[in-house]
């Protein structure tokens, strides 16, 4: 077993040039976590979570490259890159777009009720009533 | 032949789900019947489904699995169907159907919430029976949306807030949850579960990956359960809901949620992972101990009524997730038990606090003052179901404590059986509290405000009340019958107690072997 915090001492150049996309997939996603937390726009919070989101499709489709592997279209000689992570991102993609625009149409429904789309200013206005 | 019915229990509410909108086209209110058609077709389905495996004796016959697409098992992705999942696939269909006659009068009536719920119920059904875990990702998901989609049914702009935090909790929560996934496909190749049973067994359980595959899928679920401290979109989401939808979210939503947590647990990680990583259980039972706690406590300071009831779910959750963390079977059984029985109770409840709300429009605890003399049925079902869920025999309420305290006990974590014992009576004070208010306090007691208020309504709904041929009261007569059947089934639950046990021996024969 490896330890981590020899890696982290010992190899820092060798985590930043070979695991590059993890090191992509840990900040994208913790970006749009911050953002999702921080900000109190609501359509900034709704790119936040897509962030975040995309971090994690960012992880699996890594997770299916190998070097020097074709399509996984059963033809030629392989090696093939793995197409199950790629199905995966397609479908949690598609689950992603509905939750955008599920959750954009409620942030118009607040605005119109309310004319603001500040989550603080939401807040103080449901808390009086 | 058998096998078929599992793919049935998914794809009918979904199909069916296409209806309502289609047909209201041209009908008006074509949605209600075929909802009703739909959920009474899932519930015949579960009970068949329950039946055969309840009647079966070989261990096949409780195992029933349908391959969908004819893809065999760690390429395709399974159905499965066991004692655990036909109990709470039964739960979802009778829930479905209770609510749906509740709904009848009271609505949100439009044909586009119709075709909501069954699309809800088929996910819910999907998270029961899959055997896939990037596939109970997809219906988590699925559940998700509809559910963020029902809560904003209510017009009020409160609603749309509502479903909009719980969207964005419940979104980081299902991502949390799909990246633990991708720690294991990453690490084994293989998303079937069974087949990671066997896959993790092979690697061991003490490797970094598979804690942080567990961690990252246990955090993901807690969330979608709402237990302390990531519970804040609930009470929020069950109060600004309708009526009808709290009933059927609070009752199931969260349920399925822990039922998948209970499945993953111990389907892919079993015991010897908790035994093996002492910390990781440690921090569920400690996490899961303030939830009951911190839940009892809040749903005590409550005044508003959907309120008190939200955050007693915390508080309930946090007793089915403890159960996880004792890696008992005597809790387990509890735990399976208390989820069915508190989805049932919290149907009932949330249904006659949506009675009384439209009759009498009373919301907070002071509203009911004196009620009990006017709407009598729809109080007493309250007043017992209240009781069921403090855990005063007989009912199924206390057959789930005990079965989790006992575990506890037999476990040696007295802290656990302990804090139980101080959840039940913290949950007896806001209990007691509500059902004082409606059967002692008198009406005059409360602020003339209200009173004033009350007689208001009374003229404004008296339109109403003759067109539905003069009655006196105006909440449809099937609400309260609805209220009423539920209520007793608590009670009667009691005497179950056998029939949970079989029907759930062979799947807890497989998870403590």
């Amino acid at each position: 077993m490896i330890d981590p915090g020899s890696v982290l001492t010992t190899d820092l150049v060798g985590l930043a040039t070979t695991r590059h996309a993890y090191v992509l997939f840990v900040l994208l996603s913790t970006i749009g976590l911050y953002m999702l937390i921080a900000n109190e726009n609501l359509v900034k919070k709704v790119i936040g979570v897509n962030m975040f989101q995309t971090g994690i499709f960012l992880f699996f489709i890594t997770s299916a490259y190998r070097v020097g592997g074709s399509a996984p279209i059963i033809e030629g000689a392989g090696p093939y890159v793995s197409p199950l992570p790629q199905v995966i991102v397609l479908t949690a993609i598609v689950v992603g777009i509905s939750l955008t625009a599920v959750g954009l149409a409620l942030s118009i429904r607040l605005y119109n009720e309310y004319g603001t789309l500040r989550a603080d200013a939401l807040r103080e206005v449901i808390g009086d009533e | 032949m058998s096998d078929v019915l599992l793919a049935l229990l998914v794809t009918v509410p979904l199909v069916a789900a296409i209806f309502p909108l289609l047909f209201g086209l041209r009908y008006e209110n074509a949605g209600w019947p075929i909802a009703l058609a739909g959920s009474l077709v899932v519930t015949g389905l579960a009970g068949t489904l329950a039946w055969e495996i309840f009647t079966a004796s070989t261990e096949t016959g409780q195992r029933l699995v349908h391959e969908m697409a004819g893809y065999p098992a760690p390429y395709g992705i399974e159905l499965v169907g066991d004692g655990l999942s036909a109990l709470i696939a039964l739960l979802i269909s009778v829930v479905s159907v209770a609510v749906l006659i509740y709904s009848r009068s009271t609505g949100p009536g439009s044909n586009a919430f119709y075709s909501g719920f069954l699309l809800l119920m088929g996910g819910l059904l999907g998270m029961t029976l899959t055997g896939d875990l990037f596939n109970l990702f997809v219906f988590l998901e699925i559940v998700g949306l509809i559910t963020y989609a029902l809560v904003a049914s209510d017009d009020s702009g409160m609603a749309a807030y509502g479903a909009l935090k719980y969207l964005f909790l419940g979104t980081v929560g299902a991502s949390l949850y799909l990246i633990g996934v991708g720690y294991l496909l990453v690490r084994t190749g293989s998303l079937n579960m069974l087949d990671l049973q066997a896959r993790l067994a092979d690697i061991g359980y003490t490797e970094p990956l598979v804690q942080a595959a567990f961690g990252f899928i246990l955090i993901g679920l807690m969330l979608k359960i709402a237990v302390f401290p990531l519970h804040t979109w609930q009470p929020d989401a069950y109060t600004y809901a309708p009526d009808t939808v709290s009933a059927y979210i609070s009752a199931l939503v969260s349920t399925t949620a822990a039922y998948a947590l209970i499945r993953i647990s111990f389907d892919v990680f079993t015991v010897d992972f908790f035994a093996a990583n002492q910390l990781i259980t440690d921090a569920v039972v400690l996490v899961a101990s303030i939830s009951i706690v911190v839940g009892s406590l809040l749903a005590a300071m409550q005044t508003e009524i959907k309120r008190v009831f939200a955050y007693s779910s915390v508080a309930q959750f946090g007793m089915i997730v403890v159960a996880i963390g004792l890696n008992s079977r005597t809790a387990l059984l509890g735990a399976v038990i208390h989820l069915v029985g508190h989805g049932l109770m919290k149907a009932t409840l949330f249904m006659g606090a949506g009675i009384l709300s439209s009759a009498y429009g009373a919301t907070t605890i002071s509203d009911y003052a004196g009620l009990a003399k006017r709407s009598p049925i729809t109080s007493g079902g309250i007043a017992v179901t209240g009781l069921a869920l403090v855990g005063i025999p007989p009912s199924i309420g206390i057959l789930g404590k005990w079965y989790i305290a006992l575990g506890a006990v037999e476990s040696g974590s007295w802290s656990v059986a302990i804090i139980i014992f101080i959840s039940t009576l913290l949950t007896l004070t806001y209990v007691a509290r509500i059902i004082e208010t409606l059967y002692f306090n008198p009406p005059e007691a409360t602020h003339e405000e209200t009173a004033a208020s009350e007689s208001v309504e009374h003229v404004a709904v008296g339109d109403e009340a003759v067109a539905d041929g003069g009655l006196e009261t105006r909440v449809a007569t099937e609400r309260i019958v609805v209220v009423a059947v539920l209520a007793v089934s608590t009670v009667a639950l009691f005497a179950s107690v056998d029939l949970f046990t079989e029907l759930l021996d062979p799947v807890f024969g497989r998870f403590f072997q």
